[in-house]
């Protein structure tokens, strides 16, 4: 039995290469995404050992918070690190300064590395890392032992054309934004910097540029005297430290960084893992479609084997196999194919400036064994009913001509997919509109239960659909028509679930355009109507900028205010919470905000205004009294004001620019939004303003209008991407139409060859193909743009008092959208069109 | 094909008839080299228009292949085949197609109709296919002939196997062919049902001058004609005029004693 249904396999390797495609890409996202994360913290571990001592000693403000939030301005005071180096197992200690915001200047006058990596400026010191590891080699030159010497790690320095000796331009989030030095050495770091670019100054003028020329210290490295382990130093450092100073060993603090990081960049390993999702569902249901219709095909066949004595679980067994074959080998190539995806994600990352080449590709037992089960599971679960349905073959059916399977009534399914939707829109709603614990879970599976829901019952809901497109048909095509409708609804299941799969990748698009024009009609609107400033300034790495930036621009002429704007986070009764600093004295700069009560223009270092809504959540009033938490700090505030929603004053905490440094918040720029004075002309305050940064490429300043195209691009950019991924699940539903498309032209070869002998034109029947194909496309896409244009609706609203206020439907997209799927049609019938036009008429004729 | 060509033909002679279809020194060979199988080795046939014309013969006798030649559907290794005025062997396919469409009609063995399309829609497919509008009057006609007035609106598997051939008549009858081919229309059928086809067949070349070429290995099918042709080995051996059971069993009888002598 299985030796037979090893020979039918084998016999169509084609058909199982298609049925197999889906698992391969699906498993290809799985495998790729964990090689991916897995290569990512390996690189970081790595990076981390070097970047630790054997204890280290910091603020307790800087040890909380995460990369989310800025890093703490919170010191070590000089004095601590000479304590330190006499405790007992102490070799030495060393004081770092460590600055986020030093980016080095090109040759060609453009900054070196991308959004994401930080510039990291550096004080030298001798100190041994961790474990005696030497964080960094020179490869040339001379460490810095002068004011204006700097040494930068070699990528940097290759990157930006410098060569030793030369004079270099950084710029810098300190109190200097221009540093000028000169390239006295290169310096090769441990691990990689993973596009990080670093540039290494004496203690002495680190502290002048980014300590404000106080003897402090980012952190100390305390260095275990030989037979001294990390614990013991950890333990006898601690006795000695004041309050608000921790001591932690080398091993956990790198351990700590380097899951930050992985946690920060987590996003990417859950993105492909919602696209693995993605292409595994839509996978499944060209496995459901392809094992049936190789059922049906086979029915006579398995009937003899019926007939013969085999048991129905010997038939479906035989089914069953066959899959499992197919599973394997989708799921081995998609593992391959995965670790060449990695490859492209590494690449890709490279590009925007996260440099991972340093480290090899990892490929952990952990994702062989979930790419193989997972893979083998789907293909088992959706071949399971076509191989039940195998084993009720009536072993009559060995005897007679026309003994097909019949498909089984609709109604088991119908309720079946009833109930599925309903529940579906249940979890979708209560995860988008009410206050359920990991929203994301619930709105994730009420979006799969409607898509399944609407799957199960597409051959019904499908039907007004196709019988349309069919009367246009008849009337346009005649016979040819005729015969194309009838055929895309002759099994309604099959083409409902070839029709679903490329449901399944449309929703999402439409989803994402409806939530894209949306995003970009808020933007313009709030731009519009709520944008007081004429000028925007802001980072382009996406790191804060020095505020003597803010303070300089404010003396261009014919510039009228400049207000300071800084993102961050506070923790409130142990959770975190957006809060935005601002400047008291420009805030009219900042737009109009409707206030409940009290004035921004009032507050003051010790009060903070809330938004509405917190207000109402938390029973809050002017003079209530609120602990806020920064790291370490905990001060208390009053509130001083109550703000409703406007476009750039949306968080739930705003407090003055010294209230939140106060709380060792940043003393750096996030944006800073600039008015004109009236009268000053527009096109010579801008050209005024970009030539007083010019010489500091780290920050650009835009117009209304291109502060709103570049909000748009940004928005653009996220669904291309997302368009770009999905577009996969297309193709898999491409590949589900040739592959039910090529299946029944075998079933029906012998009504295609009669259709060939009455006259039935080689053209005419690639166009009866051609049509049946774009039937079924365009019930995928009519499904899939109505579910999707539902959900966009859902999410926006959801999202309404996130911003995304106004609702916008992208019709001509959609319109697009339609008419791609009718090209998907198009070219999914193509070879089976082409394969039937061969057909042998006689043979096809006289097929049994 | 012109409409007023029925009529002219229901007069004509079988020894003054015009011919419908000319085979010359047809040969056929199957595969090549050592395992050559020759299934006409140069058969010479003319069809007389509006003649019912039987091929027999026993298998492997090459009648099958003689008629898929003739009917456009097989290519042929040598010889000619011509369809009133059009030689068939050097058509492109294109026009072959053309050829089938608008001047031969077929009945298969098995039916073969389109299970998605009801009777009447596919008796008039062949027409649909070419975008002719179908002619009412003969189609009522047809219709009645072949008794199918009550279930035209269904589906072929509502149709039991007699009903389904008259169908398959029907659709060959109605484009009006020059020439119909029928490869043993009765070999699915009882013996009620298949006389009802042959019947209708017979009555289709009395009353409308249809042209019919069909195949069987069934002397009482082929006792219907005008003519039977009969094949052995790739040669037409002898023929019958006005045949009867009895002589063509009795044909049959010396062909196979000839062959095995």
């Amino acid at each position: 039995m299985l030796r037979a249904s090893w020979k039918s396999l084998m016999a169509r390797k084609l058909r199982l290469f298609m049925s197999a495609f889906a698992i391969i890409l699906g498993v290809a996202f799985v495998a790729g995404s964990f090689v991916f994360t897995d290569t990512l913290g390996r690189s970081f571990d790595s990076i981390m050992t070097s970047t630790v001592g054997d204890v280290v000693v910091r603020p307790v403000a800087a040890g909380q918070g995460d990369l989310e939030s800025q890093p703490s301005t919170a010191t070590v005071p000089g004095s601590l690190v000479k304590e330190l180096a006499d405790v007992p197992g102490a070799a030495r200690a060393d004081g770092n300064i460590t600055n986020f915001g030093t980016f080095v200047v090109g040759k060609n006058g453009k900054l070196i590395g991308g959004f994401g990596p930080p510039g990291i400026g550096v004080n030298f010191t001798d100190g041994p890392a961790a474990k005696g590891l030497q964080p960094f080699t020179l490869t040339s030159g001379h460490w810095p032992q002068a004011n204006g010497e700097v040494v930068l790690d070699e990528k940097t320095a290759q990157k930006a054309g410098y060569l030793v000796g030369e004079k270099i331009n950084l710029v810098s989030s300190g109190t200097q934004p221009r540093i000028q030095a000169k390239l006295v050495g290169i310096t090769r770091m441990e691990g990689g910097t993973a596009g990080a670019s670093i540039s290494v100054f004496t203690t002495e003028e680190a502290r002048t540029l980014f300590m404000e020329g106080k003897d402090v210290y980012s952190d100390v490295w305390v260095t275990a005297a030989s037979g001294t382990s990390q614990e013991e130093l950890r333990d006898a450092v601690a006795a000695k430290l004041p309050k608000d100073y921790e001591a932690v060993t080398g091993d956990s603090a790198a351990a700590a960084a380097a899951t930050d990081v992985q946690e920060a960049l987590g996003f990417i390993t859950t993105f492909l893992l919602i696209f693995a999702g993605v292409a595994l569902v839509v996978g499944s249901f060209l496995i459901v479609n392809t094992f049936s219709i190789l059922v049906a095909q086979r029915s006579r066949e398995l009937a003899l084997f019926r007939a013969l004595g085999s048991t129905r679980r010997q038939v479906a067994r035989s089914v069953l196999f066959e899959a499992t074959v197919t599973g394997l080998i989708g799921s081995i190539l998609g593992l391959g194919l995965g670790v060449v995806i990695a490859m492209g994600i590494r690449a890709l990352f490279g590009q925007f400036g996260l440099d991972l080449s340093g480290q090899s590709l990892i490929i952990a037992p952990r994702t062989i064994v979930v790419s193989l089960v997972v893979g083998l599971v789907v293909t088992l679960v959706a071949a399971y009913l076509p191989a039940r349905n195998a084993g009720k073959v009536p072993p009559v059916a060995a005897m007679r001509d026309d003994a097909i399977l019949a498909e089984s009534g609709m109604r088991g399914r119908t309720i079946v997919g009833t109930i599925l939707s309903a529940v579906g829109i249940g979890l979708l709603g209560a995860g988008l509109f009410a206050d359920v614990p990991k929203a994301t879970y619930w709105v994730g599976a009420g979006i799969l239960g409607i898509v399944l829901g609407v799957a199960l019952i597409s051959p019904l809901v499908g039907r007004p659909v196709i019988a349309g497109i069919g009367w246009i048909y008849r009337k346009t095509f005649g016979a040819v028509g005729l015969m194309a409708q009838q055929n895309a609804q002759r099994n309604p299941r099959r083409t409902g679930a070839t029709a679903s799969a490329l449901m399944i990748g449309v929703t999402l698009v439409s989803m994402m355009a409806v939530f894209g024009a949306s995003a970009k009609a808020s933007v313009d609107e709030a731009v519009d109507k709520e944008f007081v400033a004429d000028y925007v300034v802001s980072s382009v790495v996406g790191t804060p900028f020095s505020p003597e930036v803010t303070r300089e621009l404010a003396a261009v002429k014919g510039v009228d205010q400049v207000a300071a704007f800084r993102w961050d986070q506070v923790t409130v009764k142990g959770s975190d919470r957006q809060v935005t600093g601002i400047d008291p004295s420009h805030i009219g700069v900042l737009g109009p905000t409707p206030m409940v009560a009290g004035k921004l223009a009032g507050l003051t270092t010790t009060t903070v205004s809330v938004s509405e809504e917190l207000a109402k959540a938390e029973k809050l009033s002017v003079g209530s009294k609120i602990d806020l938490t920064r790291g370490g700090t905990t001060k208390p505030f009053t509130v001083g004001a109550i703000h409703g929603d406007s476009a750039l004053l949306s968080s739930d905490y705003l407090l003055s620019l010294p209230a939140l440094e106060s709380l060792g918040g940043p003393k750096t720029d996030s944006y800073a939004f600039i008015t004109r004075e009236a009268g000053a002309s527009a096109v010579q305050v801008g050209r005024d303003l970009d030539k007083a940064l010019a010489d500091l490429p780290v920050v650009t300043v835009k117009d209304q209008g291109e502060f709103a195209d570049e909000q748009r691009a940004q928005i653009n950019q996220m669904l291309y991407l997302i368009y770009a991924l999905l577009g996969l699940a297309v193709i898999i539903a491409i590949l589900g139409i040739i592959n039910t498309l090529a299946l029944s032209v075998i079933e029906r070869t012998k009504e295609i060859g009669l259709l060939r002998a009455v006259g039935l034109s080689r053209r005419q029947l690639k166009r009866m193909l051609r049509l049946e194909s774009i039937v079924i496309a365009l019930l995928g896409a009519a499904l899939g743009i109505g579910l999707g244009v539902a959900f966009g609706v859902a999410l926006q609203r959801s999202l309404a008092d996130d911003g995304i206020d106004v609702l916008a439907v992208p019709w001509p997209q959609l319109g697009f959208f339609v008419a791609l799927a009718g090209l998907v049609g198009v070219v999914a019938a193509w070879w089976p069109g082409w394969r039937a036009s061969r057909l042998d008429i006689l043979r096809a004729v006289t097929t049994e | 094909m012109t409409t007023d060509l029925a009529p002219e033909r229901r007069d004509t002679t079988p020894a003054t008839a015009r011919v419908a279809a000319r085979v010359t020194d047809l040969v056929k060979t199957y595969g090549s080299g050592d395992t050559a199988v020759t299934a006409l080795k140069g058969v010479s046939l003319d069809i007389a228009a509006g003649e019912f014309t039987a091929i027999m013969g026993p298998s492997g006798s090459g009648k099958s292949t003689l008629m898929h030649c003739a009917a456009g559907l097989d290519s042929v290794t040598r010889g000619s085949v011509q369809l009133g005025d059009i030689e068939l062997t050097t058509l492109k396919e294109k026009d072959l197609t053309k050829v089938r469409r608008d001047h031969i009609g077929f009945v298969f063995q098995s039916f073969n109709l389109i299970p998605t399309l009801n009777a009447e829609e596919n008796i008039l497919l062949p027409l649909s296919i070419a975008g002719r509008k179908p002619d009412r009057a003969w189609f009522d006609q047809v219709i009645s002939t072949v008794g199918l007035g009550d279930r035209l609106g269904h589906r072929p598997g509502e149709l039991s196997g007699g009903q389904q051939q008259r169908v398959a008549c029907a659709r060959a009858l109605v484009s009006r062919p020059e020439i119909i081919f029928a490869d043993e229309p009765t070999g699915n059928l009882d013996s009620t049902s298949g006389a009802e086809v042959l019947g209708f067949l017979r009555r289709s070349v009395d009353e409308f001058g249809q042209t019919i070429v069909m195949v069987t290995h069934d002397p009482g099918a082929a006792s219907w004609t005008d003519r039977v042709v009969f094949l052995a080995d790739g040669r037409i051996v002898t023929e019958l005029r006005e045949p009867t059971p009895e002589r063509i069993l009795e044909t049959m009888k010396s062909l196979d004693a000839k062959v095995q002598g």
